[in-house]
């Protein structure tokens, strides 16, 4: 049987990625935010509740945060993060081939270095 | 990769990834700091994490609003794989808090994990903030 806490990190990596891959795609059908004034935040927001891929991308991140709250209160941050790391390279991979952006090994090795060093950054 | 975007752009992409960075350690310092006090929860059931919202939590999940709300700016006008490792400077933020600030004992290891971060970022930068098609119009 798989410890609570791997299924808890698993959750909050598939529902983070998810998350990020669905706002990433509804945000990109949306004007883009040129100015940074609340006015055109606002406008943003009223645009972003309308759009269902939106909607589902932070009721995603919401079960994702949920997660990440109930494993931060049974397991050490040293566990946590570290086992949600891999989602840099899955969201990149799903960046390339879903939300068609152009990823190149530049794009491949920032994320890789970001995954690794998360890792590392918790001993 | 060709870059369809012009220094004014890549200066306020830059500045919401500020304001994310920012926001986002803000909202897990605070929230950490009244899970603490909160205790173990495992639920299905929104009432215990009800329970657990104290002026920490309450302060954090604010923080976290302001950093969703700017994350999805950036995502309207910036590509996820340059967003991701950009953000991640946060990480190495927390980290030198943690050393230079809080007085925490911060590991080779540790310090490795912070300069390989360091560089995911600093190459993350090299790319174009945006390789899509964007609107015609913007906000």
């Amino acid at each position: 049987m798989i410890a609570i806490q791997w299924r808890l990190a698993a959750l909050t990596s598939m529902c983070n990625t998810v998350g990020d891959v669905l706002n990433t795609a509804g945000m990109k059908r949306e004007p883009e935010v040129e100015q940074l004034g609340p006015r055109s935040l606002f406008a943003m927001l009223a645009l972003t509740v309308r759009n269902p891929l939106v909607i589902g991308g932070v009721a995603s991140l919401t079960v994702g945060f949920v997660a990440m709250m109930s494993l931060l209160s049974i397991a050490n941050v040293s566990f946590a993060v570290p086992a949600t790391a891999m989602s840099y390279v899955l969201e990149t991979f799903l960046a390339k081939y879903i939300l068609k952006e152009k990823v190149g090994l530049r794009r491949w090795a920032a994320a890789t270095l970001v995954a690794c060093g998360v890792v590392l950054l918790q001993w | 990769m060709r870059a369809p975007t012009t220094r004014r752009h890549r200066r306020r992409t830059q500045l919401l990834v500020l304001i994310a960075i920012v926001t986002q350690v803000a909202g897990n310092v605070f929230l950490s700091h009244g899970m603490r006090d909160a205790g173990a929860i495992v639920s299905a059931s929104p009432l215990d994490y009800i329970r657990a919202l104290n002026a920490w939590t309450v302060a954090g999940v604010c923080m976290l609003a302001i950093w969703m709300i700017t994350d999805l700016a950036l995502l309207s006008r910036a590509d996820l794989s340059f967003v991701l490792p950009v953000i991640a400077t946060s990480y190495v933020l927390i980290a030198l808090v943690g050393h230079f600030v809080l007085d925490e004992r911060v590991s080779g290891l540790r310090w490795i994990g912070i300069v390989l971060i360091t560089f995911g970022v600093l190459v993350a930068e090299t790319t174009p903030d945006r390789t899509t098609r964007p609107q015609g119009e913007s906000l």
